[in-house]
């Protein structure tokens, strides 16, 4: 899924100071798994902004809704909802940076007659899995071209610091990257998984250089699936 | 000759080769490079100029290596793949050619979160053995990786690093053995402290006949102090220092400790001198250029031999 955190409290605040009517705009997708921009979060964000622009006295209407996801226009198809979008100041999603920008311009493809502002009230992380409960790792960076039938199942370039395809770097230590203690030396598990299956021969030959094209490093991408297009 | 350099020359000749290492200075000041390449000359037979060591900005190796070449001595350029992509490497690598330089040495780089600008953003492109692989293609078939043919000649010799002291242990001599096959014409190792590790990890070499392939360099430093030594062991990646050693530089008492550093490390550079497989060392005096003289005049490494 994909991971975010919330930004903090005051850099939100600062960003909506200006307007009058907000609405915190959650994601009920993989913002609400990892707990970051869900129904529950979009009510506290909410009630946070309430209560501190309560304290100094300003005259502010905070309102809270929920959409299934913001990457996909049907969601966000509703004629009542999209009422209540035209009618804020400001709306401030808590989706995924996917979420934010597609409700951005869904919101003014459809509302003709003013402009939408969305502004983003998380970080965007990760595409990560969760490890344990209140644990999130990232996993896969999308290069497009996947190695991890070669790799044990475990990714070199999203795992390794370096992205190495043919480690690990001498920086190995004790199971762990040379970066962060804490951290697991992704060449160290894809040597002890392959042993375990047996197939430590699959790194023995030289990975040759890495097309990154289908990679962001090939610009920003697109998926065309013709049989489905209308 | 593969880049007719000292280096490769007195290695092809069988010599027992001693190859130093110069950090350039974190600006523009020529007069640092000249003051501690005037400490190695004579005295080492090639000269490590590091690229960006810990990812901490300085000039740039092929700057200081172009100066050293002016003083007189052989520099061993680094490049990493840290800060550059495949195009810049191979248009740095024409640059370098062209400006005399012959040794490099094909390394990952440490990661920018260990230097002066942990916010930048790294490259990582390739590998150090997919390097190693390009720089030997650009070399043997005189062309870039996309195929074009390179006009000129294009010589170099082509080192990398191997650290017996990283893990997986047991993965270790493998990864030297993709360094090997990538066309790797000589090697130098990660500081050794623990001897016993390191004829561990050369036994296996020399049972893969690894050594016949490329040159090994054996990876050596003086330890100057207990605090040093502590230092090390605790925040160098992949450095084992064995305590007892630690406890052989305590015992030497206040003032003496330096001195017994070069003492085991000349006891050191003997032993590595009879160990099958290893060609010569790799001498890393960091910040401590001016004791090199000594050291290799202690460790009976003088004179240098001419090619």
């Amino acid at each position: 899924m994909i991971t975010a955190d919330r930004k903090p409290f005051e850099e939100i605040k600062e960003s909506v100071k200006d307007y009058e009517k907000i609405m915190v705009l959650g994601c009920e997708t993989c913002v609400a798994v990892c707990q970051a921009g869900g129904e529950k979060e979009a009510e506290i964000l909410a009630s946070e902004l309430r209560l501190a622009f309560g304290n100094e006295g300003k005259k502010i209407e905070v309102n809270d809704e929920l959409v299934v996801r913001q990457c996909d226009d049907e969601f966000m198809a509703d004629p009542a909802f999209l009422e209540k979008v035209k009618e804020a100041d400001i709306i401030l999603s808590i989706a995924c940076g996917v979420g934010v920008q597609h409700a951005c311009n869904y919101f003014n493809r459809v509302i003709k007659d003013k402009p939408i502002r969305v502004i983003p009230g998380l970080n965007t992380t990760f595409m990560g899995a969760n490890i344990d409960v209140g644990l999130w790792e990232e996993r896969c960076l999308g290069c497009g071209d996947c190695v991890l039938e070669k790799t044990g199942g475990i990714c070199p370039i999203t795992r390794c610091a370096k992205s190495l395809l043919n480690g690990p770097c001498g920086g190995s230590s004790n199971g762990k990257c040379e970066i962060n203690k804490e951290l697991d030396c992704a060449w160290h598990l894809i040597i002890e998984r392959l042993e375990t299956l047996s197939e430590l021969d699959r790194i023995k030959p030289i990975e040759m250089y890495k097309d990154w094209r289908s990679s962001h490093s090939g610009g920003p991408r697109k998926r065309v699936r013709e049989d489905l297009r209308l | 000759m593969k880049s007719g350099s000292n280096l490769e020359r007195l290695l092809e000749k069988g010599e027992f080769v001693v190859t130093g290492e110069l950090g350039p200075p974190k600006g523009p000041d020529v007069e640092v490079v000249k003051k501690k390449a005037a400490m190695l000359k004579g005295n080492v037979d090639a000269v490590n100029i590091t690229d960006n060591q810990t990812a901490i900005v300085r000039m740039s190796s092929i700057a200081a290596a172009k100066i050293l070449i002016d003083e007189g001595l052989e520099p061993n350029m680094q490049m990493v793949a840290r800060d550059r992509n495949r195009i810049a490497m191979m248009s740095d690598l024409f640059g370098a050619s062209a400006l005399g330089i012959k040794n490099m040495l094909c390394l990952s780089g440490d990661h920018q979160t260990f230097g002066n600008h942990p916010e930048a953003k790294n490259v990582f492109d390739i590998d150090s053995i997919q390097m190693i692989y390009m720089v030997k293609t650009m070399r043997d078939e005189k062309k870039v990786v996309c195929g074009d043919e390179i006009e000129g000649d294009f010589k170099m010799f082509i080192g990398a690093a191997s650290n017996p002291f990283a893990d997986p242990f047991q993965y270790r001599v493998h990864r030297l053995a993709k360094k090997v096959e990538a066309g790797v014409d000589f090697i130098q190792t990660q500081c050794i402290y623990d001897m016993k590790r390191f004829k561990e990890f050369m036994k296996q070499v020399v049972d893969m006949g690894l050594h016949e392939k490329c040159k090994i360099l054996a990876g050596v430093t003086p330890l100057k102090s207990v605090g040093m030594a502590r230092y090390m062991a605790a925040n160098v990646s992949g450095i084992i220092i064995p305590e007892e050693m630690i406890d052989r530089l305590k015992g030497a008492g206040k003032g003496n400790v330096a001195t017994e550093g070069i003492k085991i490390l000349c006891e050191q550079i003997q032993e590595l001198r009879e160990m099958e497989g290893i060609a010569g060392i790799h001498l890393m005096a960091i910040e401590w250029e001016h004791k090199v003289p000594e050291i290799v005049e202690m460790a009976g490494l003088l004179p240098r031999p001419t090619a």
